[in-house]
Order: C-alpha cells, then structure tokens, then sequence
C-alpha cells in the first residue's frame, strides 16, 4: 500500500475509535458532573491511534529505501555490480526506476534482474510497513480504548499529547534554524581554511570572477560589500525611511482625524504588502535611469544606472510602513495622561509631540528602527535589480555599489563547483550578514523590553 | 465676590448621549467649589469642558456658554493654549512626565516663555514646589526622575506643575482617589492653602473630603445640577431628597 493510502487509513482508523470511544463514555455518563466529556475520551483514543502509527510511518518512510537497496544487494545477482563508483549507482537507480514503472526500458541486463529483485523486495516491505501500521494503530487503539472508564481522566491525558504535539510543532522550526545554522558554519569554516577571517573581513578587493587560485583571498576580500550594505540599507534607505514613517505615525496617531485615519492607515500598510521583486524592477527600471540622469546634471561624471542612491531610495519606501507601524505602537503605548497633563498646560500638540510623547516612545522607536536596519541590510531582491555587481568602495550615492546580498545571488547562480573558494565565500558572507543582523535584532529586542518595562 | 468662571446652561453631548443637561454654575476665588456627586453624573464632564480638554474626545458637543472673566472660551478668538494656561488642570491619577522634577516643573514655562534665563526659571520653580508644599521633600534631589516619588509627592509635583504656569483657575479631577489617607490629608491642607489665590473647582467621590475642603458644593444627578450652594447648607441641611440620600450615602 501506498503511503498517502496508509495516512488516509490511519486517519479513518481514528475518527472509528473516536466515535467508538465517545459512545463508550455516553454509555457511562461521562465522567461523572465535572468530569472528561464523551468527546475527550474520543480525542484520547484517537490521538493514540494516530501519533505512533504516524511516527512509526515517518521514520519507516526516511529508512525505507536504503533498507530495500541492502536487501537487494544480498542478492545474488548483485554480486557482479562493480563495488563503488558512478557506474554502480546508476544500475541501482535504473533498476529502481524499472522496479517502480517510471522506466520502460533497460540498458542494461544487469538492471533488470535486478529490478525484478527490486520489485518482489518493494512488496514485501510494503506488506511489513503496512501491516506494521495498521497494526499499531489498531493497538494502541484498542488500548486506549481499554482505558476509557468513568474515573479515566481523558482531559489531561489529551492536554499532555496536546502539550506534546506544541511542543513538536516549536520544535520543528527551531531544530531547522539549527541546522541552517550548522551547515553555515560548516561551509563557512571550509572557506575559512582557504581564507584567512582577516583576509575575508578586512580586505578592501572584491573580484570573485578572477581569483587567484593560489591567493584566492586577495580578490575575496568583503569591506566594500558590507560598506555598500550598510551605505544603502542603513543610509540612504534610513534618511528616506525614518523621517517620512516617523512623520506620517505622527500625524496619524496625534493629529488626523479618525476618518482620514481610517483611510490613510491601510493605505500605507498596502505599501508593506507590495512584493519585493515588484520594488526591485521599480527600482531599475524607473527610479535608477532618473537617478542617473539627476547624477549626470550634478556633474558627477560616474553617475551609474545601477547607483546606491536607486535602490536605497525604494529600499526606503518599502520601509516607511515598517517604521511608521512600530513609531504609531511606540507612541501609542505612552499614557494618554501623560498627552493630556501637557496639552492641560497649554502645550500645543506639537510640543507635547516633541516633549513628551517622542522622548517617551523613543527607546521603542529605535528599537523599530534597529530592526528595520536589519530587515534592509538582508533584503535581497531590490538590490538584485537595482544595485551593481561590481563592489566599489565609494561614499558617492550616484556611483555603482553593491551589497552582500547582491553578491551571494551572483556567487551561487551560474554553473559552480561546490568547493571553491568563491562559491564558498558565499557562505562566509552569509554568516557574517547573519552576524550583523542577530546583532541589531537582540540590540532592538533589548531595547524595546526595557521600554515597555516602564510603563507597564 | 468675584466670579472667575461661568457655565450657563450648558449641556454636552457624547455622541447620542447626554452627559450634562442644562447645567449653570459660577466659580471664583474666595471659595472652594466641590463638584459631587455619584459615578455618570457629569461632574468631571463639567470640569472638563472648563479648560476645553473635551475638544480632542471624538464625538463630544457642547450647548450654552462657558465664560472666563466675562470672555467665552468658544468664542473664535480665544486661543484655547493660553485657555488651558489660564486654567490648569490636575487628573485623577498622578500623571508626572518621565522627566527631572526640575524639568517637570518647569515644563510649562519653558513652551510659554514664562522665565527669562536660569535664574528666572530656578525661581519659579521653587515658588511652585513651596507653594505645592514640595519643596523641602525634593530641593537635595531635583534631577531625579518625577516618576520616582511616592504617590501623593507625585501628585503635589503635578500641582506645582500646573501652579508654575501661574493660572487663575486650577481644576482638580479626583485628585486624592489615587493615594493614602496621610497623602490625601497633605493634598487637602495645600488646596485650603492654594484657596484665595486662585478660583478652584475639586470633583470628588469623597464626601467627608467635600465637607472638609469646599465652602461652596455642587450636588450633580444624572446630567442635571440638583442644588448648588454653601457646602455648610449642603450637608446640613439639603433641600433636595436626592441629596440627601446621596450625602448620607444612601447610593452612590
């Protein structure tokens, strides 16, 4: 049996044993007046026939295939496959494709005996995984099942496999953090036996086309990108982003009326729902030629196309909901007693605004701005678009510049190997992005906490 | 006896609601004037249309005329900043800013150009922590944060806040709801000390607290003014039943 066949099984098998559970617990009443309900005796029951019989699937499903090629090769026909290489897994695979029906016809005589191998090997796992899943499904079923009686507390053994199923959940999501995490060290620290940290970190050369294989961190050195990071993500977008959000979270949460508020804050929590691909060409295609031409009147003979000041601009607005979002919270979370003891002393609203109610929220604002510094320096796809490929060290926004991200899609798309110095500076990159944003994310963190210690 | 403040029929609206319905009052210097009356009886409604603090609560209306010193507060021209200067307020629960006790004081002066120069504003400042009855409490610890100060200092630091700007009238919204009886006690000395100088008008729930700081009381039930007179009157001798049970505390 298939095994989507199997889960669907699994789940019929379960809502069987928790009717069956449920009508038990009728037939006794419950558990007494504030006892488990009917229903709870049938989650317990269900839950059980479900969790083990899935888990045991999941691993069965992971473990299955190389089970299946052991067993094959105690055959004695696979004697004559050769011992390792290419050749040998590809027989394997022909013979599995042949096996499963994707492959019609074989090249080679060896892989269709052993395809057949392969078929017969196939059934009879399937037969084990689905009698062993039926089985304990069944089992554990009938057991749950056994334990359904007036004073079985059904409630709290459903909240503990509640608690279980959670806490896999958040698990999930940790466990893959790690393992992102992990393989970045793990490449990181292959680059960084071919480059020194020092090398990578404070070399002002970036050219990974021409490496020198026998100096490969002369040309892999990263300053100029984390400069052009820093100088569009923070810099530019930030001057267009802090002024413009802060003023608009100002004018929406102390001065517009509730109707114009009504309109006006959805409209600008669109501009967050615009996608970032949808900025970039925006970016490149409108806002960069008429930064080049404005570069051009200035007089600045190396005004780019691809210039820091294009795509830090549109950086900028797709931040501008961000910022205004978090200052409206920042604001809004200071006492309207402290808004009111200044307006009843005859401050007008943009004193008290300057005052009172910016250097209350302030630590929160940073805090959001921190984060939006953050959130700029990893974004990706506008600079993709918008920004140069050649990294130059330049504090001149009309000029090309490039950033790390920019950098990382240029590294890993093309054709590469998978072990050379210029592939893996990528990861090194990503490392040290991930450095600088774990950083300002706990930076802000901390600093928002102690905001709202204050207050509440 | 001079009349500072007067509200002639006024009522005000909360949206559909009716919070004060046809209410004239007068208030001035030489006496007290405690606003009672149980909770929804539009007492602190009243105290709020006095400096206009209402005008920024969404759906309020006002009807009838409000005057200070024979001006109205919602005539054109009158510039509702220096309104509230005139007539500063002090709220329910001690609301100083997460500023120096120095800096909280001086606040107001500062936005209205009160002082000219340190001194001038070190001045004030003291002036209106004595006049709180602050000042020997705080004068060593001026830069620490107004924040940090027991409930009822927190409470006297917002009224020297408000007295810094020198106003005439100064309203007060439950001011001792918030604090203990010995810091309540303070507060109640300093208003019978404050009394004279400026015209004020307290909202209480506190009945023994009317008797104790008013010398003209305003009994209020549902939107209405029921009686207005001497707080000696009021609580002696109340001429209608409604009072009476209220005082005697019958409901509310």
């Amino acid at each position: 049996m298939k095994g989507s066949t199997l889960v669907i099984l699994v789940v019929g098998l379960a809502v069987l044993f928790w009717q069956v559970a449920r009508a038990r617990a009728y037939q006794f009443g419950g558990s007494g007046k504030f006892g488990s309900l009917p229903a709870q005796h049938g989650w317990f029951a269900a839950l059980w026939v479900l969790l083990p019989s899935l888990a045991f699937l999941a691993a069965w499903q992971i473990n299955a295939p190389g089970m299946v090629t052991d067993a094959v090769l105690r055959d004695p026909a696979a004697a004559a496959l050769p011992p390792t290489g290419l050749t040998r897994a590809s027989l394997l695979a022909e013979a599995r494709a042949l096996a499963n029906g994707t492959a019609t016809g074989a090249f080679h005589g060896l892989a269709r005996d052993l395809a057949r191998r392969y078929a017969t090997v196939q059934v009879r796992f399937n037969w084990i995984a689905t009698a062993a899943t039926l089985g304990l499904a069944l089992s554990a079923g009938f057991a749950a099942l056994a334990k359904v009686h007036s004073g079985f507390r059904a409630r709290s053994q459903v909240e503990r496999l509640v608690t279980l199923l959670l806490l896999g959940a958040s698990l999930v999501a940790i466990l893959t953090t790690a393992g992102i995490l992990a393989s970045l060290f793990w490449e990181s620290g292959r680059f960084f036996s071919l480059v020194s940290p020092g090398q990578f970190l404070l070399g002002t050369h970036w050219s990974p086309q021409s490496i020198d294989p026998a100096a490969p961190g002369d040309s892999l050195g990263s300053l100029p990108l984390f400069w052009g990071t820093f100088f569009i993500g923070a810099g530019i977008a930030m001057a267009v982003a802090v002024p413009l959000g802060l003023l608009s979270a100002i004018y929406l949460s102390q001065y517009a009326a509730s109707t114009t508020r009504r309109v006006l804050k959805p409209a600008l929590e669109v501009l967050a729902g615009v996608p970032t691909v949808v900025y970039g060409y925006f970016a490149a295609l409108t806002v960069a030629p008429a930064v080049r031409h404005l570069g051009m009147a200035l007089g600045y003979a190396d005004a780019s196309g691809e210039s820091a000041l294009a795509a830090g601009l549109v950086m900028g607005i797709m931040i501008v909901p961000f910022i205004s979002s978090v200052s409206d919270d920042s604001l809004a979370a200071v006492p309207s007693a402290m808004r009111e003891a200044s307006l009843a002393l005859g401050a007008t609203p943009a004193e008290t605004v300057r005052h009172v109610l910016l250097p209350a929220a302030l630590p929160g604002i940073a805090g959001g701005i921190m984060l939006a510094v953050s959130r700029a320096i990893g974004e990706t796809m506008i600079v993709v678009m918008a920004a140069s490929g050649v990294a130059t060290l330049t504090a001149n926004p009309f000029a090309s510049t490039s950033t790390v991200t920019r950098q990382i899609v240029d590294l890993l798309t093309g054709e590469q190997t998978f072990d050379s110095p210029k592939t893996l500076a990528a990861f090194a990159l990503g490392l040290a992005l991930f450095g600088v944003t774990l950083c300002l994310n706990l930076a802000a963190l901390g600093l928002v906490r102690r905001y709202r210690e204050r207050y509440d | 006896m001079t009349v500072k403040m007067s509200a002639r029929h006024v009522s005000a609206y909360y949206g559909d609601l009716r919070a004060l319905d046809d209410v004239s009052i007068d208030i001035d210097t030489q006496h007290v004037t405690a606003l009672i009356g149980p909770s929804g009886c539009g007492k602190s409604t009243l105290l709020r249309l006095l400096n206009r603090m209402n005008d920024a609560v969404p759906g309020a209306r006002v009807e009838g005329s409000i005057e200070l010193d024979g001006q109205d507060i919602h005539a054109r021209d009158m510039d509702v900043v220096e309104l509230r200067a005139r007539v500063g307020m002090v709220f329910q629960k001690p609301n100083p800013f997460p500023k120096s006790i120095y800096d909280n004081v001086a606040y107001g002066p500062r936005i209205h150009g009160l002082a000219r120069g340190r001194g001038e504003l070190d001045a004030v400042v003291e002036t209106s922590l004595r006049r709180a009855g602050l000042w020997d409490e705080v004068k060593d610890r001026l830069d620490d944060r107004g924040t940090a100060l027991s409930g009822g200092q927190q409470q006297r630091l917002c009224i020297a806040r408000a007295l810094a700007v020198d106003p005439e009238v100064i309203l007060m919204d439950e001011p001792c709801s918030a604090l203990d009886p010995i810091a309540t006690a303070r507060i109640e000395e300093l208003i019978g000390a404050l009394r004279g100088r400026y015209a004020i008008a307290i909202v209480t729930h506190n009945m023994q607290q009317a008797a104790r700081v008013s010398q003209r009381t305003a009994f209020f039930y549902a939107g209405r003014l029921v009686e207005y007179g001497d707080t000696s009157d009021i609580f002696t001798n109340p001429r209608a039943t409604s009072t009476k049970d209220y005082i005697t505390g019958r409901y509310g």
